[in-house]
């Protein structure tokens, strides 16, 4: 059975009387375990799609399934990350940061430091635990942000486009990092991106989405053997179906 | 002594320099009496006079007990109300109107109520610091609270936060730039009450009282040495005070940029 089952999802906005169709009728699974990547062009609704996911916006119509049951609104069963670096709190060290689902969760203070601790070896940041997120880079920002969405232990991980803001050199760095932290805590992923090699390199499947209204267009499973070369010949042709579909 | 130090000393150092000659030159121009426009020669030894003899410290004991009582309570009053202005639209609602009709008013109008109220006295002052203190500290909080990142307070839910915990680990410190920005506001203002207020509600002590009281003797001097004490306890709340709260919170948070030493 899939973890998460979305149903008939469609999604409107509202802004100033106008109204914009963003989601119509999305329909997809996503398996435990497994690591979805949505692509598509920016508009065809995958920040509003997971913005659902994270029980941020309910869906006008249709349903989203979490372990079979109706999700209702937000959730420590999922840890969110953004595009955006500022969603650290620049008044918490990096620790601090990543300790803060935890002591939503009332854990006691040092454990929380230790999985804290933990969490950010996972990403390469044990150097770093008492830095402020104004010290950082974008990308080692982006670190801390995942390593604060695993640290509580949700099973599902949602991403919104983390690396877009990064530089290319970079951003190949935290896909490697990101597929290695992945095979080690075996965490369901639904990760969004307009990039279409970050896409093959990363999923297990592709949802590919085309706007206006947002609709699933084609589903692609990548069955490439990991870690991905993404200078191979079957890479490559990965990435021409995914286009096709665009 | 650090450069950045030795800089600020340097640059502090010409800017007086110039405003001494500028002062010197119109003290001599016989545009006013000497005894009106008194030279630096006869204002420097009155002062170290009245630091030396001890009775300006109690002075600036009785000003600023006033400041900060009154600073006290205005936080303790401004800092929940910009909350929970910035929280609940329907707080907005009813406070804003109170605010915007009572913060033009300036707060020495009050000084005749007050003393009616109060009496001569600590009270009346303080009461007086209050009012002029409350209304930066309200405004600053609750423009603080709404520029709090949205994106902040996102991240926060997603992890469970919610209510007082949200408001606390969240909005508070997110929204501390503008606090601060009101505390200082609130102190520059409160000078203005306290030395307005003694001038007219004190008996006998505070800077206000002073200068007040050596119109009365034609002591110019007295009243000019009492302006550069009061100019210098505010340079030094500035950076005793209000730099390192700065620099020790939202500068090393990279919230706002700090002035360096
Ligand atoms: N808050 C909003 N109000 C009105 N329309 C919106 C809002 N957010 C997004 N939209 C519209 O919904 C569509 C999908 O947006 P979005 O989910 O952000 O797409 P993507 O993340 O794929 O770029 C776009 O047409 C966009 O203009
Ligand atoms: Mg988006």
């Amino acid at each position: 059975m899939d973890q998460i089952e979305l149903r008939a999802v469609s999604f409107e906005y509202t802004a100033n009387g106008r109204r914009v169709l963003a989601l119509s009728d999305v329909a997809f699974g996503v398996g435990v375990s497994e690591f979805v990547c949505v692509v598509g062009r920016s508009g065809c609704g995958k920040t509003t799609l997971l913005n659902i996911l994270a029980g941020f916006l309910t869906p006008t119509k249709g349903e989203v399934l979490m372990d079979g049951k109706t999700l209702h609104g937000r959730g420590l069963d999922r840890g969110v990350v953004f595009q955006d670096f500022a969603q650290l709190f620049p008044w918490r060290t990096a620790q601090r940061n990543v300790e803060f689902g935890l002591e939503m969760k009332g854990v006691p203070r040092d454990e929380r430091a230790a999985t804290a601790r933990r969490f950010l070896t996972l990403v390469g940041l044990d150097k770093f635990t008492g830095a402020y997120p104004h010290e950082l880079s974008g990308g080692m920002q982006q670190r801390v942000a995942i390593a604060r969405a695993l640290a509580y232990n949700p099973s599902v991980l949602l991403m919104d486009e983390p690396f877009a803001a990064l530089d290319a050199l970079t951003r190949e760095d935290m896909q490697r990092l990101l597929a290695d932290v992945w095979r080690e805590t075996k965490k369901t992923v639904v990760y969004v991106t307009h990039n279409v090699a970050e896409a093959v390199y990363l999923a297990d499947r592709i949802v590919i989405m085309t706007p206006h209204p947002g609709t699933v267009k084609s589903q692609i499973t990548v069955t490439l053997r990991r870690p991905r070369d993404p200078l191979s010949i079957e890479f490559l042709e990965y990435q021409k179906r995914v286009v096709a579909d665009l | 002594m650090s450069r950045g130090l030795a800089r600020f000393f340097a640059g502090a150092v010409a800017s007086f320099g110039l405003a001494a000659v500028v002062w010197e030159a119109f003290a001599w121009s016989g545009l006013f009496s000497p005894a009106l426009s008194p030279s630096l020669r006869v204002i420097v030894p009155t002062l170290v006079g009245m630091v030396s003899s001890g009775m300006i410290f109690l002075h600036i004991g009785y000003t600023l007990y006033r400041i900060l009582w009154g600073l006290a309570l205005a936080l303790l009053l401004g800092i929940p109300v910009g909350l929970l202005m910035g929280r609940f639209k329907a707080a907005e609602r009813f406070v804003l109107p109170l605010v915007s009709v009572l913060s033009p008013i300036p707060s020495l109008a009050w000084v005749p109520v007050f003393i009616l109220w109060f009496g001569l006295g600590d009270a009346a002052s303080i009461a007086l610091v209050f009012y002029a203190a409350t209304f930066p500290v309200v405004l600053n909080t609750w423009t603080g609270v709404r520029s709090v990142n949205r994106l902040w307070i996102r991240a926060a839910q997603a992890m469970g936060a919610g209510g007082a915990d949200l408001f606390r680990k969240v909005v508070l410190p997110g929204s501390l730039p503008f606090v601060i920005a009101g505390f200082r506001q609130a102190f520059a203002r409160s000078w203005i009450a306290v030395v307005g207020g003694e001038m007219i509600a004190a008996t006998n002590w505070g800077l206000g009282w002073v200068i007040f009281d050596s119109k009365e003797f034609l002591r110019a001097d007295m009243m000019l040495g009492t302006l550069i004490v009061i100019g210098v306890l505010g340079v030094g709340f500035e950076r005793l005070v209000f730099q390192q709260l700065e620099r020790r919170t939202v500068g090393r948070w990279g919230m706002v940029r700090t002035a360096k030493a």
